[in-house]
């Protein structure tokens, strides 16, 4: 898995409550059997005016100016502002490669749909789940170029004026990012519990174990 | 202790528990399907692991596949990428040997529907999928929820997932539903109160005398949308209508391995005195057809009801989240929602494409034709056996009489992957679970109701009580 552990990078902020991941990365491109190539298709309902197509080059495409992301300041941002329940909806984790291959190391909101929040530790990208008030005053100061400086291991996230906010973070998911570990790996290292479990189970309900085939 | 059925489910299923307070869960059931999966074998083949254990998955095309001349199988999918991603799924079962129905298999469906009607979905299971709809199978008091396609990679590689538990809510629907209001009604009504992230960090329990009322497959329509108000399990207790709905189903138990199960089942409940940490109680005798209006579930308002004003809000970002919704959507503040006029209609979906949701819509439209104005009107069968079933109950001549189109079974205009999907700025009437902007089509406007009221819309080109066409009956 990608490692995460400290991140500096600029804010751009998407102020909307709800985005769910149709709008993060709409269907038409989950027909990839790939994780990457994505990135172009970030947002695409709102990004581009043309309706998204996957075989259209980002060339091709007519750019919404007035979608934040397209603004020339927010060019090159790393850390994505967001509001309310950020991530909501289907189970795509194409919605996180997505915003991965665009750039974004972190997402800082006031909250997360669980499925995408998932996701998210899987592919290095850092969900960041702030009080509201601070989320609104980084709004605040998005528009006059936020730089904000994260710290997974210290669990906080720096303003430039030197104040630190806390975080929360899943002490297992924190590992697993700052080691950059395979989970996977880390699992099948218990191979024998589960073994165990299987066993204990079948004696005790075996139709779960009957084939279906 | 006392405890919830939720922590019975979860205590039966951990494998390890961790210092950390994660657990190592282990999962009884994994289905996949043609989008989230390619990723995932591709990971096994690039690590060198295998599957651990081959006979816990079951795997079916559903969001790709074309819903007409399902006879030409593959070469029937136009579309290059979705041949491609359909095809991948075929050679990545074949290459692993996992069971799959496929695309010209009478078995093959949407996923959510086809896991409890095979009986691949059991009580006490633990039933994990790369979908969000996942939460379906909990109306068997099964623990069942959607994982991305990294975890579709970990549970094919270890048969676990490293999981924290969510915390306990009821939902007591108290009081029985009036005729003609169903289970989707009820979900939609939730999903009104709760709001999209409600459940966020929850497990529901669906309680109440509105709930043991419901057949099995209304079950599993208000377990469908559990995650539309954010959490990514719900799950009704055992009783006898789940037991009758899975006797005989193709790989449930049987003989004593039947008794032994359906004993072990019974205590598939929440203990007397067990404690939630939420509770929502709501009347549900005073239920009324719901329909949604905006771009996300939790928009709702009754049949008799209004669009409402942005200036009603609860504070700016929903007030916000309403104008952008009107204005997606093309209505006005204070719009009566019988006003709202529809040029399609969209019976399907995980979430009421079972059989049941084909008689009430046919219950409806028997006799009636589908309004001029209405371009377009479609059923889709959750899966070829339910299709089956329809056509010996004769309810696919009452569908094509009236003007609907019968098609095979897939999401289709669910999420509209397939060609099956809206024009810009169209309205439509869908039985699914999901209005997102886009999500039916780019431009095109959802309105999510229960089968007899997307019928009842076909055939009055615009919203109405279905009641008012049945006489009150569902
Ligand atoms: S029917 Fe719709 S919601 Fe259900 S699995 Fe298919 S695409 Fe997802």
């Amino acid at each position: 898995m990608k490692a995460f552990t400290t991140h500096a990078g600029s804010v751009a902020p998407l102020d909307r409550a709800n985005v769910d991941t149709d709008q993060i990365i709409p269907k038409q491109f989950l027909k990839s059997i790939r994780r990457t190539g994505f990135g172009d298709n970030l947002f695409d309902g709102w990004r581009y005016l043309d309706e998204g197509d996957p075989s259209k080059t980002p060339n091709e495409r007519e750019i919404n100016p007035d979608f934040v992301l397209n603004a020339p300041r927010y060019q090159g941002a790393t850390i994505l502002l967001a509001r309310e329940n950020f991530g909501c909806g289907s189970s795509r984790e194409h919605a996180v490669w997505a915003l991965e291959e665009y750039g974004f190391r972190a997402v800082i909101a006031p909250d997360f749909a669980d499925i995408f929040h998932n996701n998210c530790f899987k592919n290095g990208v850092l969900p960041i789940a702030l009080p509201a008030e601070v989320v609104d005053a980084f709004f605040d100061g998005a528009a006059a170029g936020l730089e904000l400086e994260v710290d997974l291991p210290a669990q906080v996230v720096r303003t430039p004026d030197g104040a630190e906010h806390a975080f929360d973070v899943d002490p297992f998911r924190k590992r697993m990012l700052v080691e950059g570990l395979d989970e996977i790996g880390l699992t099948l290292r218990d191979a024998e519990d589960i073994r165990e479990y299987e066993r204990s189970r079948r004696e005790r309900a075996p139709w779960l174990f009957d084939a279906i085939c | 202790m006392a405890r919830t059925l939720y922590d019975k489910l979860w205590d039966s299923h951990v494998v390890k528990a961790r210092d950390d307070g994660s657990a190592l869960l282990y999962i009884d059931r994994h289905l996949l399907h043609e989008v989230t999966s390619p990723q995932a074998f591709e990971g096994l083949r690039l690590a060198g692991r295998s599957p651990w254990r081959l006979d816990a998955n079951l795997a079916t095309p559903d969001h790709n596949v074309p819903t007409t001349d399902r006879a030409r199988g593959i070469e029937g999918i136009e579309e290059d990428t979705a041949r491609i991603q359909v095809q991948t799924l075929d050679e990545n079962c074949d290459e692993f040997g996992i069971l799959e129905f496929r695309i010209r298999d009478p078995r093959q469906g949407i996923v959510h529907v086809v896991g409890p009607e095979q009986g691949a979905t059991l009580p006490g299971m633990t039933v994990v999928c790369g979908d969000s709809h996942t939460s379906t199978h909990g109306a068997l008091a099964a623990l069942a929820h959607g994982i991305g396609t990294s975890e579709v990679e970990h549970v094919l590689a270890t048969q676990c997932l490293v999981q924290k538990k969510a915390r306990n809510f009821r939902i007591d629907a108290r009081g029985g539903l009036a005729p003609g209001v169903t289970a989707k009604d009820l979900a939609l009504a939730i999903i009104g109160r709760l709001g999209t992230a409600g459940g966020t960090g929850h497990t529901f329990e669906f309680a109440g005398e509105a709930v043991r009322g419901l057949s099995m497959e209304g079950r599993m329509t208000l377990c469908n949308m559990s995650i539309e108000a954010g959490a990514r399990a719900g799950a009704v207790a055992f009783d006898d209508v789940t037991r009758e709905y899975v006797r005989g189903r193709p790989f449930a138990p049987t003989g004593e391995a039947w008794e032994r199960a359906v004993d072990a089942w019974r205590d598939l409940v929440s203990d007397e005195d067990a404690v939630f940490d939420r509770e929502l109680v709501l009347d549900a005798a005073a239920l009324q057809p719901q329909v949604t209006w905006g771009t996300s579930p939790e928009m709702v308002a009754d049949v008799q009801g209004r669009v409402p004003d942005p200036a009603d809000a609860r504070d700016a970002v929903q007030k916000e989240g309403w104008m952008r919704a009107l204005e997606y959507m093309g209505l006005q503040p204070g719009q009566a929602i019988t006003d709202i006029h529809l040029d399609r209609v969209f019976i399907g979906s995980c979430t009421n494409s079972r059989i049941e949701d084909l008689r009430a819509a046919a219950s409806v439209v028997r006799g009636r034709s589908v309004a001029r104005r209405v371009k377009q009107a479609m059923v889709v069968p959750g899966s070829g056996l339910v299709k089956q079933q329809a056509e010996q109950e004769g309810l696919h001549q009452v569908f094509l009489d009236a003007g609907f189109e019968w098609r095979d079974p897939g999401c289709s205009m669910c999420l509209a992957m397939n060609p099956d999907r809206l024009g810009d700025r169209e309205h439509c009437a869908a039985t699914s679970n999901r209005n997102f902007e886009g999500r039916q089509g780019h431009g095109g406007r959802t309105h999510l109701v229960s089968p007899a009221m997307a019928a009842a819309a076909a055939v009055a080109g615009h919203f109405v009580d279905a009641r008012e066409m049945t006489g009150g009956a569902a």
